[in-house]
């Protein structure tokens, strides 16, 4: 089934090369079509009601006057949908609409469609709820030693359990405690990581339609309907399943659109509440009915970067290997569990490469606590734990009197091994990547030779691309790809891939073209429609192009031979000499001999009946560490990533200036270079917005309503203009990877990890100063700052013997 | 229940459009919800994100926070009205060569601000780009495949190339 394509550059037509996206021009023109751009006749719209109480019992709900507004057609409250979800089938604790209790500021409660928005806000206002309100948990710590005299926030599932606590995980590799105490440099230090939201500036959108009769039935036989959801998502197999089985409508009667979606970043890679409520609403008017989340309601939804605290102890020898690293780590992950079974592993698991260690522990807890719940943004778990072991690095390599890219070179893991956590590493080019960035950056001339305000810092990292094991356990494929061609050369993929921006919709078009030698623009990509697109499981995890793009060369392989057959035999050749190339299929011992391709289809339509092909893709399932939790982080293929960020640090004002970050990556192929620059440019920007300027805060009684957000819209929760973002230089590295589509790996979230503490690190060397707390906004650093003018520690780091010298040449070892 | 709808008067995109719109009605819901031209977005309700950025006599404007009588009579050029019926806009084009449109949802109003630009700064420098977007956030991209995509297309309006558009 796994079929990788590795070909050698110069066997490649037009991967490699850049090219223009299929949907390019529609979203440059204003043709594109997101879910709010949609609207069917008779269409109503939703609205949810939600909650002002952090944590509170509803102790009644009543809808009468709402339902007696003229233009009011539906109201629905969580007893209408009265089924928990969840996207980790292990720990489903939402309803689509509370049913019993309220646990953040923004829960939703009920829902209403009329005929126009200010109707619906206006039913909303005669919606009377009573609430019993109880003692909240804001901080993780207290939620983590809550004895049960209140309610906590999630039933414990088992007696004399605390029920604020979503999952616990411990792990141990090799001799910790004896590798540190044997260490000759031990370094330890508490970090805090503030979380962050994805803010795609598409707001969420949902629309239901809900037919009924048409002779679909329900799981009981009797007369039902269909039910179809457009929807800006992220997952669209997962919701398909969700609403099939909150619904109880017959999954087979379920169809969930995806119109092009306006970024996500993780924060639309579950089920919501208005998909559900959209649909519940469609079903009891009869009409469809849309909802558009405010940026306010987006901000509630959330599902962004946890919080983490952090402690590390990391051990090293006096020649600069790394011994043993010690993790504890509190995750504050708001109301609900969403992805966090896997959050709280990825916040260990994911830190074993690019550097080799000879002993691990984490011990990582997973908290509720009464605010918005967080889960996957970009770097899902594992861009908090980099954070800090980037800096204890770089705090090390000080100790050690090392420069930081050679400690780092030292503790190189290498390629085709095991990490300490038996995750499989294959290709790895984390060493080209950082001779980029310190050659890019004039690092030898400049780490700590800048002025006193003026730094440098550098940090490493990888990622995985997609995940070995799926979120619900099954032998499928996770990707697949139908293709199809016709008498006029054109070749329709259908695919079920999620295209958020990213461009795996462009990806199989690219492989299409490729590998059956027509024009890119004879390729239709058909897309996003669970009732005629085969499943691919969606966009999270980094796994899309890797996936669907492997299922796309299978589909296209199987189409190529039986045109090259079909040529063959007309020209009474062997099929392996017929090429399919710029637009042609040619005879290779003489191209001259040659037909267009659109003749070569036909004649392999003749041959064998009309033509078309599936294809996919699975990941391998025998490689994973042999211990509980241990398929958790296998991945058919890791990403590298080594960054350089420049800073000035204003000391009068604690601002921090980001000059320019070099971004090197291994993404495997570029199978398009301008899209992977692309991706490393927007990740790096995201990782800086995150280290400098946004603050995921939330008011406490003293200063209004506890719990609520501080600032839920882009003014107050200030992302990076262009007049802030620092200038940023991609450098791409390929190490061709054995399992990859032509050898990519991924290149949408890897490039993010490092920018946070290549900032930190720089930070350091302007100005002496560690900041092991984000954000780096001008308050933080300022009261930073103003704590080392009083102890004096306030100047440009010392300059470490090995520094700036060049690097020494490695050593051989005898049999290697 | 009613809400209080009056005629409204404006020239979107070259054409004279008369529409019925609650008086309570932005430019940019005028735009999305009466006329159809879906190409403007909605973000942030408030104006603080700039995708519904579109021209207004000549001026970059949000259109989300533009009480839709302040259009009144005015010619309003939205991104379906960059292009002519020949060729995109040469922005259009080096948007989509140049890779500036990841996800494309703030596409329109940033191509909105940058034509403005290159209206009155045919030769801009990259500052000047900068300075233009600064009222357009972008999630994806990190602005720089667009500022590379903006000067592409003042490469190619100085070297003649066409630009349509009904209102320009």
């Amino acid at each position: 089934m796994s079929t990788n394509g590795r070909k050698t550059k110069s066997d490649l037509k037009l991967i490699g090369t850049p090219m223009r996206k299929v949907e390019g021009l529609d979203k440059s023109t204003g043709r594109a079509i997101y879910t709010d751009d949609l609207v069917f006749p008779g269409m109503l719209h939703g609205k949810i009601l939600r909650s002002p109480h952090p944590h509170a019992k509803i102790v009644s709900i009543d809808t009468s006057r709402a339902e007696t507004l003229d233009g009011v057609h539906g109201v629905v409250t969580g007893r209408d949908m009265p089924t928990t979800y969840g996207i980790i089938p292990w720990t489903p604790d939402e309803y689509p609409l509370c049913v019993d209790r309220v646990r953040y500021v923004g829960d939703g409660v009920a829902a209403v469609a009329a005929v126009d928005e200010d109707t619906a806000l206006r039913a909303l206002e005669l919606i009377e709820v009573e609430y019993e309100e109880l003692p909240a948990f804001f901080d993780p710590y207290e939620a983590l030693a809550a004895d049960g005299s209140t309610p906590y926030i999630h039933d414990a599932k088992k007696a004399g359990r605390n029920g604020n606590v979503t999952k616990k995980v411990h792990l141990e590799f090799g001799e910790v405690d004896e590798l540190m105490d044997s260490s000759d440099v031990v370094v330890e230090g508490e970090y805090f990581f503030e979380g962050s939201t994805h803010a795609a500036i598409e707001p969420h959108c949902a629309i239901g339609l809900w037919q009924a009769g048409g002779g679909f039935r329900g799981q009981d036989g009797e007369s039902s309907g269909k039910l179809t959801v457009w929807s800006a998502t992220q997952v669209p197999h997962y919701l398909h399943r969700e609403l099939a089985r909150v619904l109880e409508v017959d999954q087979a009667h379920v169809r969930v659109l995806q119109p092009l979606v306006g970024g996500a970043f993780g924060g639309k890679s579950e089920p919501f509440d208005l998909e559900f409520c959209v649909a519940k609403l469609s079903m009891l008017t009869g009409r469809p009915v849309k909802i558009l989340y405010t940026r306010e309601e987006v901000f509630y939804a959330h599902r962004g970067r946890h919080p983490f605290h952090m402690k590390y102890r990391t051990g090293a020898t006096a020649d600069g290997k790394l011994t043993s690293v010690d993790a504890e780590i509190v995750l504050d992950g708001g109301a609900y569990a969403s992805f966090g079974l896997v959050t709280t592993y990825y916040a260990g698991q994911l830190l074993c490469a690019p550097y080799e260690m000879q002993a691990y522990r984490f011990d990582s807890t997973r908290v509720y606590t009464n605010k918005p719940a967080c889960g996957p943004k970009r770097g899902h778990g594992s861009v908090q734990p980099r954070f800090a072991f980037e800096v204890q690095l770089d705090k090390l390599s000080e100790r050690l009197g090392l420069d930081p890219i050679e400690f780092r070179r030292r503790n190189f893991i290498g390629s085709n091994t095991r990490t300490i956590n038996e995750l499989r590493i294959t290709s790895n080019g984390f060493m080209e990547c950082l001779e980029s960035v310190e050659r890019e950056s004039g690092w030898k001339d400049r780490f700590r030779r800048l002025p006193f305000g003026c730094g440098l810092g550098v940090a490493g990292s990888t990622y995985i691309t997609g995940t070995n094991y799926p979120i619900y356990p099954n032998d499928m494929p996770q990707s697949g790809v139908q293709m199809q061609v016709d008498r006029s050369g054109r070749v329709a993929v259908f695919s079920g891939a999620s295209e958020i921006g990213q461009g795996c919709d462009s990806m199989v078009a690219y492989i299409a073209a490729e590998e059956l030698g027509v024009p890119l623009d004879y390729v239709r990509v058909l897309r996003g429609d669970t009732d005629f697109t085969p499943v691919d499981l969606g966009a999270y995890s980094s796994r899309v192009t890797f996936m669907v793009s492997n299922a796309a060369i299978d589909a296209a392989r199987k189409l190529r031979g039986m045109v090259q057959e079909a040529v063959a035999e007309e020209w009474d050749v062997k099929p392996s000499e017929v090429l399919l190339a710029g637009g042609l299929a040619l005879w290779a011992p003489d191209t001259e001999r040659h037909m267009h391709v659109k003749e070569a289809f036909n004649l392999a339509e003749a041959k064998f009946g009309t033509l078309g092909s599936t294809g996919s893709y699975n990941t391998p399932k025998d490689v994973h560490g042999e211990y509980r939790g241990g398929t958790i982080g296998a991945s058919p293929a890791f990403s590298f990533t080594a960054h350089v960020a420049e800073v000035e640090v204003d000391v009068e004002t604690g601002i921090v200036d980001v000059k320019k970050i070099w971004v090197a990556h291994d993404c495997g192929r570029a199978l398009n270079p301008v899209l992977v620059e692309g991706q490393m440019e927007g990740s790096a920007y995201m990782g800086f917005g995150e280290a400098l300027m946004e603050e995921q805060v939330f008011k406490d009684a003293d200063h209004g309503r506890a719990g609520l957000h501080d600032g839920p819209s882009l003014l107050d929760y200030r992302i990076p203009t262009s007049l802030d973002t620092p200038e940023l230089q991609s450098l791409i590295v390929e190490s061709i990877d054995p399992e990859g589509p032509y050898g990519a790996k991924e290149a949408g979230e890897g490039p993010l990890h490092p920018s946070i503490p290549a900032i930190a690190n720089a930070i350091y060397d302007a100005v002496g100063v560690r900041m092991d707390r984000l954000p780096f906004s001008a308050p933080n650093v300022w009261r930073a700052l103003e704590a080392a003018r009083d102890s004096g520690t306030l100047c440009k780091p010392a300059t470490p013997a090995g520094v700036g010298a060049p690097a020494p040449a490695p050593e051989l070892v005898p049999g290697d | 229940m009613s809400t209080a709808t009056e005629i409204v008067r404006l020239t979107v995109n070259g054409d004279r459009r008369e529409v019925g719109v609650p008086t309570h009605f932005t430019l940019l819901e005028t735009l999305r919800y009466a006329m159809g031209l879906t190409g403007s977005k909605q973000g942030c309700d408030k104006g603080d994100c700039g995708a519904c950025t579109v021209i207004l006599d000549g001026e970059p404007t949000l259109s989300c926070i533009t009480p839709v009588w302040e259009a009144e009579g005015r010619a309003v050029t939205t991104v379906e009205g960059l292009a002519s019926p020949e060729a995109p806009h040469p922005l259009q084009d080096a948007f989509d060569l140049n890779g500036a449109a990841q996800c494309g949802f703030c596409t329109p109003g940033i191509l909105c601000s940058a034509a403005a630009l290159l209206d009155r700064t045919p030769d801009p420098t990259r500052e000047q780009i900068k300075e233009a977007l600064a009222g357009n956030l972008c999630r994806c991209t990190g602005y720089t495949k667009i500022y590379e995509a903006v000067e592409a297309a003042a490469v190619a309006l100085q070297n003649g190339a066409r630009v349509g558009g009904e209102s320009r």
